[in-house]
């Protein structure tokens, strides 16, 4: 990995974030065993831009976690590598998102195959109004898998992937809703890894959950670290730096340091950096 | 640290005493600032809104369940020595007017000079309209000389003319006169009850299906003519074939009718004969009385199974007299059977709506637009859909259907008319605002990251409403169709466009094929309301009747009402056992 520093090109300056010009520090470079690359991606909200010229590529495999304040886009970002932004009326973006050699957002492409291949986890826990078993076999009921045994199967290999199979095995035919925040945010992941996805997006997976339920989550992640690519959104700088490979850093929409997990909390080469996973601002 | 300055700083305080009370503030000085008088007139507008309701349930509840209650018979002697025998209805304080206090006698003057000008006088349902003219009486209590309570006096439900209040003379049985004896009348009166039920079972079955096959058979006839022309061989073929049929139909119909005859016959061999409490006499057959008993003679149990088997009648016959007594079964039946087509309809249309609207429409100001139109709906007058239904439904797409399917009954209009179906249909329209905005309340309110969390598993827009969606907002969508199926069930006035009539000649759903009518007309609980007590002969005598069946209507959408919140409920529970 060799270390490049590039300035951003200019755009067009809309607003005061626009007229920041930041310097980025990136060490993480395109290439041979990259998931996800992005490629001077732009994306905006009506007129406010939300990302600003993200060059990104994401390791196959990997864990890399995203940083920075709230609002500077994060989300925008994660939710932009599986086109859930797409729900959203006047969006625009520009640049590309390269996914297995393909632009995702090429006119043309199949947005619920792409889907079927990226696990998505939200920042609160979505279960359906079906029961356990329902809830974990959704994503293949949804692609036409009918047979009882490979959905049972598929279940129960989800289910001790995620780490609540001891506690939902006897329940299975119970509503999702009655289970704790944590087990929910848990069958949450063991329904976005029940299509075995290549990719697993998740956004501030534990912020609704008590240090109990956090721990068993981190430890799930390191567990399916390997068999996926996982990008993660957090704003637990410990979790950060246990959990992930890589760490991305954000700032007004930009991706400001991208490295080496250890490199950005230990030796952070921009003070902006410092001064967040510090935290002295943010 | 912060330990260590916290008792420094209550130090201080204490240090300086006269400082202590100017941190307190007084909350309670201005009365309105507190909201309290705003309080007490929302509490007093509901105490008033609950008072009333319950008042006026309170008022049906009581009517409705004593008028079925045995009452006695009370005889009054009039001071001129006139009889009136009769239930009293109800009474009241009147003043008579100048004219009639200057008829009275001077004690009958003075009587009611003591009381203020005021007299009390009594409603006696003095029955026997064949004999009087009328059913009821009044006596002011200034004419009563005295009042008895005899014990021979009987009380006889006719199944025509109304009742009878008077003694019994005679029973005649097999035309040989007897004395009356109690229980030689009461088998005497069960076995004619029981021809009485054979022959209406003869003439609803074997001749209610002769005449519907004679009817086949003419509209065959018909057919046949419309389709080959009156002279051709294939029509003179099938007419020859009908007529053939017909007269082997009208054979068995003579051999019905004979039937029908002989039992009459009977019927007639068996009369009792009544006196009113004038003397004057009347014969009637033991078949048309369908229940009799000695008002003031009864002990509490007999008065216990007449007013069960009174409810019993009411639930499981049909109305006779005008509509004034026996049941409401036809109604009962009628006002379910279009409550549950109008669900049937109007679930799909408004829940489709509703997607539409809220899931796949681009919200912008056309659809704004049909939302207030939608919300709109539900203010027009009920008796416009009545209109608009006998304009479209019935004059419109009736004599098209007519034309197309049914010719051959023309110019008999079959769905050309009102009719059970048109009736659910405007009743549809009627409360589809109701259920679209509920379903898209409903829709609405099932949260963002359940949809996000499905489409993220690679279900498409329609899979996420199907299986997510839906499910979520199903009991919201419940309530909506609560809604309306309470208002459906309660409407009256756009029926009596579209299909509602006093008195059906048969029911929707019957024996013969298709067995679903719904072209047919039908009766219903709220239309016999307003028929039994505004447009009867006897509106009086239709009074105890119209609180029975608003009763019964109640309990009837009440009851419905409460399966669908049965079912709503479960499906909650299915689903919002949810904690965090
Ligand atoms: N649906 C939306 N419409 C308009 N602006 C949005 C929307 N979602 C996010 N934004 C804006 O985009 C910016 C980035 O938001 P987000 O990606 O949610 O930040 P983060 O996840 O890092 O806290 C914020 O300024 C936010 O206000
Ligand atoms: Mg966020």
């Amino acid at each position: 990995m060799s270390t490049v520093a590039e300035a951003a090109n200019a755009s067009p300056p809309v607003d005061l974030s626009a007229q920041f010009q930041p310097t980025l520090y990136h060490t993480v470079e395109s290439g041979e065993g990259v998931a996800l690359d992005l490629r001077d991606f732009n994306l905006w909200y009506g007129s406010a831009q939300a990302l600003f010229s993200v060059d990104m590529a994401i390791q196959k495999g990997m864990v890399t976690a995203l940083i920075g304040p709230s609002g500077c886009g994060k989300s925008t970002l994660l939710r932009s590598l599986n086109r859930m932004n797409d729900l959203i009326d006047e969006l625009r973006i520009s640049g590309e998102v390269i996914v297995g050699g393909e632009n995702i957002y090429r006119s043309g492409v199949d947005v619920i195959a792409l889907r079927k291949r990226m696990g998505m986890v939200f920042q609160k826990p979505n279960p359906f109004a079906m029961s356990i078993f329902d809830n974990v076999v959704y994503p293949l009921r949804v692609d036409g898998v009918t047979n009882r045994a490979v959905l049972e199967e598929t279940c129960e290999r989800a289910l001790r992937s995620s780490a609540l199979w001891n506690e939902a095995k006897d329940r299975l035919k119970e509503s999702a809703l009655g289970l704790s925040g944590g087990q929910q945010q848990r069958l949450c992941i063991a329904r976005a890894i029940a299509s075995d996805p290549e990719v697993l997006l998740m956004d501030e997976p534990c912020s609704a959950l008590d240090p109990i339920a956090t721990a068993k989550i981190e430890e799930l992640i390191t567990e399916l670290k390997g068999h996926y690519t996982i990008v993660i959104v957090t704003h637990n700088m410990q979790q950060a730096a246990r959990v992930s490979e890589n760490t991305a850093f954000m700032y007004l929409g930009r991706l400001i340091e991208y490295g080496d997990t250890k490199e950005i909390f230990v030796n952070p080469k921009l003070g902006q950096t410092r001064d967040y996973v510090t935290g002295r601002f943010g | 640290m912060s330990l260590a300055v916290r008792p420094l700083a209550r130090q201080a305080v204490e240090d300086r005493p006269e400082q202590k009370g100017r941190s307190v503030r007084v909350f309670s000085a201005d009365i309105s600032a507190t909201g309290e008088p705003w309080l007490w007139a929302l509490g007093g507008a509901l105490a008033l809104g609950i008072i009333l309701i319950a008042g006026f349930l309170a008022l049906i509840f009581w009517n409705g369940v004593t008028t079925f209650w045995p009452k006695p018979i009370e005889v009054v002697t009039l001071q001129g020595g006139t009889l009136v025998a009769g239930e009293p209805f109800r009474a009241g304080v009147y003043r008579p007017d100048a004219g009639i206090i200057a008829k009275l006698s001077s004690e009958q003057q003075a009587f009611v000079e003591e009381n203020g000008g005021f007299a009390q006088r009594t409603l006696y349902r003095t029955a026997n309209f064949d004999i009087y003219g009328d059913d009821f009486r009044w006596v002011s209590d200034y004419e009563v000389a005295k009042v008895d309570y005899p014990r021979d006096f009987y009380l006889f439900e006719r199944q025509e003319w109304g009742n009878f209040v008077g003694r019994i003379k005679g029973v005649i049985i097999d035309n040989q006169p007897q004395e009356y004896v109690a229980d030689v009348m009461a088998r005497a009166q069960r076995e004619a009850r029981d021809r009485f039920n054979e022959i209406r079972s003869i003439e609803r079955g074997d001749i209610g299906r002769i005449n519907h096959r004679l009817e086949q058979e003419r509209l065959s006839i018909r057919r046949a003519e419309l389709r080959y022309g009156p002279a051709a061989p294939e029509t003179l073929a099938a007419t020859e074939r009908a007529v053939a049929r017909i007269a082997e139909l009208n054979a068995e119909f003579t051999v019905h009718q004979k039937r029908i005859a002989d039992i009459r016959g009977i019927d007639q061999r068996n009369r009792v004969v009544l006196e009113e409490v004038g003397g004057r006499t009347k014969e009637t057959e033991l078949s048309q009385i369908v229940r009799y008993y000695p008002s003031n003679a009864v002990t509490t149990p007999d008065k216990i199974g007449i007013y069960f088997s009174r409810w019993g009648e009411f639930l499981s016959s049909e109305p006779r007299e005008a509509n004034t007594q026996g049941g409401v079964l036809p109604a009962i039946f009628g006002t379910v059977a279009m409550t549950l087509i109008m669900v049937v309809i109007v679930a799909p249309f408004g829940v489709i709506t509703a997607l539409y609207l809220r899931e796949y429409a681009k919200q912008g100001r056309l659809v704004s637009m049909v939302r207030i139109s939608v919300n709109n709906l539900a203010g027009v007058p009920s008796i416009v859909y009545g209109v608009f239904g006998l304009g479209f439904f019935c004059y419109t797409l009736g004599i098209t259907i007519d034309q197309l399917f049914y010719p051959e009954r023309l110019p008999n209009p079959t769905f050309g008319t009102g009719g059970i179906l048109w009736a659910s249909l405007t009743l549809a329209l009627l409360t589809v605002p109701v259920v679209i905005v509920a379903s898209e309340e409903a829709l609405a309110a099932v949260p963002r990251s359940m949809r996000e969390g499905s489409l993220a598993c690679g279900a498409s827009k329609w899979q996420t409403i199907r299986y997510v969606v839906l499910p979520k907002a199903l009991p919201g969508i419940m309530t909506g169709m609560i809604l309306a199926m309470a208002r459906g069930a309660g409407e009256v006035a756009p029926l009596m466009l579209v299909g509602v009539v006093k008195l059906a000649p048969a029911l929707p759903i019957d024996g013969f094929a298709p067995f679903v009518h719904l072209e047919r007309s039908f009766m219903h609980l709220g239309f016999h309301i307003f028929d039994v007590g505004f447009q009867s002969r006897n509106s009086e005598a239709g009074k105890p009747m119209v609180f029975v069946t608003t009763l019964l209507l109640l309990a009837l959408i009440v009851l419905m009402n409460s399966s669908a919140i049965y079912v709503r409920n479960r499906l909650k529970r299915k689903y919002a056992t949810g904690h965090f």
